[in-house]
């Protein structure tokens, strides 16, 4: 379980990014989760809550929003998600998935932070 | 004055700082015109018996090297070294996956100007490595005849973010029951299009094709190289 390093990665950025706004309390994090990206939200979420203490970030809320594979279909040359992750083909005509196009995110995107 | 916080828009790859300096590495590594491979594998699928057959297959002809992940111990590097080749140990502690942070820091003093091909073999285990990039220009998934054609459809994501599938242990086969063709369907099922290769360090089957593989990516990846037998 690499949860715990990455819930130590994210709490630096987001410690980061809120002093760039010039605040030093965070109230909640709001990250994006794509399926691809090797994480598992549940463990992310009780890891975030170690990773958090001790630190401006203690007692923030991590809002996860999970991001679903979307891959460009080399035969109907369009944005198409995957029929799972175990049949990596497009979910509509059932081609061999082209390049990935989304679901490798693990970004933070907003702060909540004091005014 | 309000007390409602703010909202702020930002957009940051959590692994920022490790993809940084991944991407020095990389440029680091071209500029000296090594091409980089990581071995990523569940624990005792064969990386170490792979890569010593790998090591002593390209050396002398190519300036081989080796970078070695494990929690504990330096055994495998004192195997690798047989090879002759270079060879570090990163010991982890209890982190279960390599990053971009470790391989640089195994990489103080050593002259990438002396090397065609570097290897990197990350801790075994076919799940956190996924996350993190080491700076490889090819990543490789190792699954050997004992765990079972089903081990991509269980572990997609890693296999997923691979460049090329290898299957080990292929002298064992036969015992294990194994059935390469659903391993290999499989694998294209979690992967479209990804070379699967079928090898036994043991016997040498299929080790001349992964030699010419690699061979051929890292000519084509340094075309300007000095990429030749000596």
């Amino acid at each position: 379980m690499h949860e715990l390093s990455i819930a130590i990665s994210l709490v630096e950025a987001a410690q980061e990014e809120a002093r760039n706004h010039a605040s030093t309390a965070v109230y909640a994090v709001h990250l994006r989760l794509g399926a691809l990206a090797g994480v598992v939200k549940d463990a992310l979420l009780f890891s975030y809550d170690l990773a958090t203490q001790g630190t401006p970030l203690e007692g923030s809320r991590l809002i996860v929003e999970e991001v679903p594979v979307i891959v460009l279909c080399p035969v109907c040359r369009e944005r198409r998600p995957i029929r799972s992750p175990q049949l990596f083909c497009c979910a509509v005509c059932g081609a061999p998935a082209g390049d990935v196009l989304q679901g490798r995110e693990l970004e933070v995107t907003a702060l909540e932070i004091a005014p | 004055m309000s007390t409602q916080p703010r909202l702020v828009e930002v957009r940051r790859n959590v692994l920022k700082q490790n993809d940084v300096i991944a991407a020095q590495l990389r440029r680091r590594f071209s500029e000296a015109g090594v091409f980089v491979i990581s071995l990523v594998s569940s624990p005792g699928s064969g990386k170490t018996a792979f890569l010593e057959n790998t090591l002593s297959r390209l050396s002398p002809a190519y300036r081989v090297a080796a970078l070695v992940g494990d929690l504990a111990t330096e055994n495998d590097a004192a195997r690798l070294r047989r090879s002759g080749a270079p060879v570090a140990q990163i010991t982890t502690g209890t982190v279960c996956h390599l990053d971009a942070t470790m391989v640089q820091r195994a990489m103080d003093g050593w002259n990438l100007q002396d090397l065609d091909l570097l290897f990197i073999e990350n801790v075994g285990n076919l799940v956190c490595p996924s996350s993190y990039d080491l700076g490889e220009n090819l990543r490789a998934v190792l699954l050997s005849v004992t765990e079972g054609e089903d081990k991509p459809l269980k572990y997609p994501t890693i296999f997923n973010s691979s460049d090329v599938a290898v299957i080990t242990k292929m002298d064992l086969a036969g015992a294990a029951g194994f059935d390469s063709h659903a391993a290999l369907a499989n694998i294209q099922a979690v992967r479209p299009g990804m070379p699967a290769l079928l090898v036994s360090s043991k016997t040498n089957a299929g080790m001349d094709d992964w030699a010419e593989l690699l061979l051929s990516r890292a000519g084509a990846r340094n075309p300007g190289s000095q990429l030749q037998r000596r």
